[in-house]
């Protein structure tokens, strides 16, 4: 059984906003009947350019029906440009979270309210993106390279939960990986030979290596590094975003980034945290 | 819990307070290891050697035909490795489409181990293609392992017609009956059937207890290799209580089988079909109607989603399931639906109801009294809905 926050239950037992606006000013289908989910997302604009309301059709799973009433209600007061910043995330967290099988639920939400707008827009009836990956679920590489980047997915397993992507026949499993690849490993830094540094080129290397490799992971956390100084082979830091306040971060700087610090720059670097 | 609506007995079955009943002294006054060379610990030997009869009689079989295991999956596991070690030439594996994990993962499994695997396909009703089976037979074929009945719809397949004809090849027959043994009457004494494996916890007994039977004169290797018990054909010590609990449960099935038959489960599966299929329009039964366990239907609601129906549901306490993707966590519907070829308008939407001994006419007229809404509320919710009945419409 599934683990269900009480907002998903309540959104798929109470549902939002269901049904039809016949004159709407955006209309945005997707998924379909063979692939288990389907939902047609509806909105209205007030005279100030604002959704004055949104209605939905849904098929599919308990979180699929949350996943769309839970859009509707974040839609509505909003004007477009403010609508276009919401991504599958907020969606999921506007529902207190969704199982990990589940988020391809926030992602069609996500897809339907763009489609929705484009609609709107005129630019509805334009190709598909990309070039179709995953032809069970017609997935395409644009549409994982995205949801890859916006949602720091490492695996193939983790691109099937969020875009479906890969969990029909897996024909497509290799393709899947060397996008994921792409878009987690480009540009890649590369573990650097022994070799006698200046100290400029030390701290330049080290800034890099933050920016490029660390930042990104602890990214993923909503924490962040910043470079203080460097004196010798010490090398002065400090925490920022969630890491600041977070217990773990002392066993975040200790094994993360000083053994990536000391792959990538050099082998005898010590990280110090200053506040 | 006693408001509770199951209808899933086909996942599992509430223990017969007999069935406990029996197995209580076994945990903490009567817990010597029936190895042991104490009457203290031989005595419990005793009792074994008398589930084992209760057992061996449930399905015509005698007694030293009956390995205890740990579940229907040790058993269908310990039947296949047996019939592939014991011929040690032969690679071809022969199943069916429909199987339950227990076969069909372990099939899919022993494929990448470099083993031939034919999966043969059902029809539309979820029979068997018998010509397809023969035809796949060879010498190099190992063993034939077909359920004897399907946990999703309930379509019974022709054992007793099939089991002869792989035997005159010189090929291992099992059958999983996991869902068969105490829905059906079945006399291994009179059958061709070569192993044949059973699980506690669908009749009635406890959980984590299984059997295999297997017929004297057949090649069996061991799967779980260590002491002499069960004649040397299952290492490790016996699972007392739950062997004890078996017993009970196979005896109280087989009064059962005999004196009220299955008539009263049947008959209250039928109406509660019935009455949902005149009730919900846009409704199907899947499987053959007429080769069916008694206690099982499969009903497909098109145009909405399982897991969605199965939620709504619980909200009124009553238990079912479905072969919807989304309570599994995969993305394709039951792989018994997709080789029966069911449309996926109707496979998403599929709900099993499961019956039992205990079910009452009330937990299926709870049914009748709650589905009906709930289909209509989330076909109001299906964008899908709509544009069917416009399509009907024209």
């Amino acid at each position: 059984m599934w683990e269900y926050t009480d907002k998903v239950k309540d959104h798929f037992l109470n549902p939002r906003n269901v049904g039809v606006i016949e004159d709407a000013d955006g209309v945005g289908e997707v998924g379909s009947i063979a692939c288990g989910d389907a939902l047609t997302f509806y909105f209205k604009l007030d005279e100030n350019g604002r959704i004055k309301n949104a209605t939905f059709q849904t098929f599919g799973c308990a979180s699929a029906i949350a996943s769309s009433s839970a859009l509707t209600e974040m839609v509505i007061g909003k004007n477009l440009d403010e609508v276009a910043q919401i991504t599958n995330e907020d969606i999921a967290g506007y529902l207190g979270g969704l199982p990990k099988e589940k988020m391809h639920c926030s992602v069609m939400g996500r897809e339907a309210l763009e489609k929705a707008v484009a609609c709107y827009r005129g630019e509805a009836g334009k190709k598909i993106e990309g070039e179709i990956v995953c032809e069970c679920f017609g997935v395409t590489d644009r549409e994982i390279e995205r949801v890859v980047r916006e949602n720091h997915l490492k695996t193939i397993e983790d691109v099937t939960d969020y875009v479906k992507a890969g969990g029909g026949c897996g024909k497509c499993h290799d393709r899947i990986q060397e996008i994921i690849d792409s878009v987690r490993g480009a540009p890649r830094l590369v573990p650097l030979q022994p070799r006698v540094l200046t100290n400029l080129q030390k701290i330049k290397l080290i800034e890099e290596s933050i920016k490029r490799e660390i930042n990104p992971t602890l990214n993923m956390d909503a924490g962040r590094l910043e470079l203080v100084d460097v004196d010798g082979n010490r090398v002065m830091v400090r925490l920022g975003g969630s890491c600041a306040s977070c217990a773990k971060s002392h066993i975040t700087l200790k094994h993360y980034v000083e053994s990536k610090l000391r792959e990538l720059v050099s082998p005898e670097l010590v990280v110090e945290e200053v506040q | 819990m006693t408001d509770v609506v199951y209808l899933d007995n086909n996942a599992t079955t509430r223990v017969d307070p007999a069935v406990l009943e029996a197995m209580l002294p076994y945990f903490s006054d009567y817990y010597g290891n029936p190895s042991s060379m104490h009457s203290f610990g031989g005595g419990v030997g005793a009792r074994i050697r008398a589930a084992r009869e209760q057992l061996a009689q449930l399905i015509g079989a005698s007694p030293e035909e009956i390995v205890f295991t740990s579940c229907g999956t040790e058993s269908d596991s310990t039947a296949i490795h047996a019939a592939i070690e014991s011929h040690p030439g032969k690679r071809h594996l022969v199943t069916s489409r429909v199987e339950h994990p227990a076969v069909k993962n372990l099939y899919e499994a022993l494929s990448k181990k470099g083993f031939r695997t034919t999966f043969v396909p059902v029809d539309g009703q979820g029979r068997l293609d018998l010509d397809y089976l023969f035809e796949s037979l060879d010498d190099d074929t190992a063993i034939v392992s077909l359920m004897w009945a399907n946990n999703e719809t309930g379509v019974i397949f022709p054992i007793e017609e099939v089991a002869p004809r792989v035997q005159e090849r010189g090929i291992v027959f099992h059958t999983d009956a996991v869902q068969a043994v105490g829905k059906l009457p079945i006399d291994l004494a009179r059958s061709a059937v070569d192993m044949l494996s059973l699980s506690g916890h669908k009749l009635h007994g406890p959980k984590g207890i299984g059997a295999l039977y297997v017929r004297k004169g057949t090649k069996f290797a061991p799967f779980m290799i260590g002491g002499h018990q069960e004649r040397n054909r299952r290492g490790g010590t016996e699972n007392t209580a739950a062997i004890i609990g078996l017993g009970k449960a196979a005896e109280l099935a087989r009064r059962h089988l005999e004196t009220e038959g299955t008539r009263g489960v049947s008959a209250l599966r039928d109406r509660l079909e019935q009455d949902l299929l005149a009730r919900v329009p846009h409704t199907r039964v899947n499987g053959d109607p007429a080769h069916r366990l008694p206690n099982t239907t499969s009903v497909a609601f098109e145009y909405v989603e399982g897991e969605a129906i199965l939620l709504m549901l619980n909200e009124y306490g009553i238990c079912a399931s479905s072969g919807s993707a989304c309570t599994s966590g995969s993305l394709e519907p039951s792989h018994v639906l997709r080789a029966m070829g069911v449309p996926f308008t109707a496979a998403h939407g599929s709900i099993r109801f499961s019956l039992s001994r205990y079910t009452t006419g009330k937990e299926v007229d709870a049914v009748l009294e709650a589905l009906p809404p709930i289909i209509a509320r989330l076909r109001e919710l299906s964008p899908f809905w709509k544009k069917a009945g416009v399509e009907a419409q024209g």
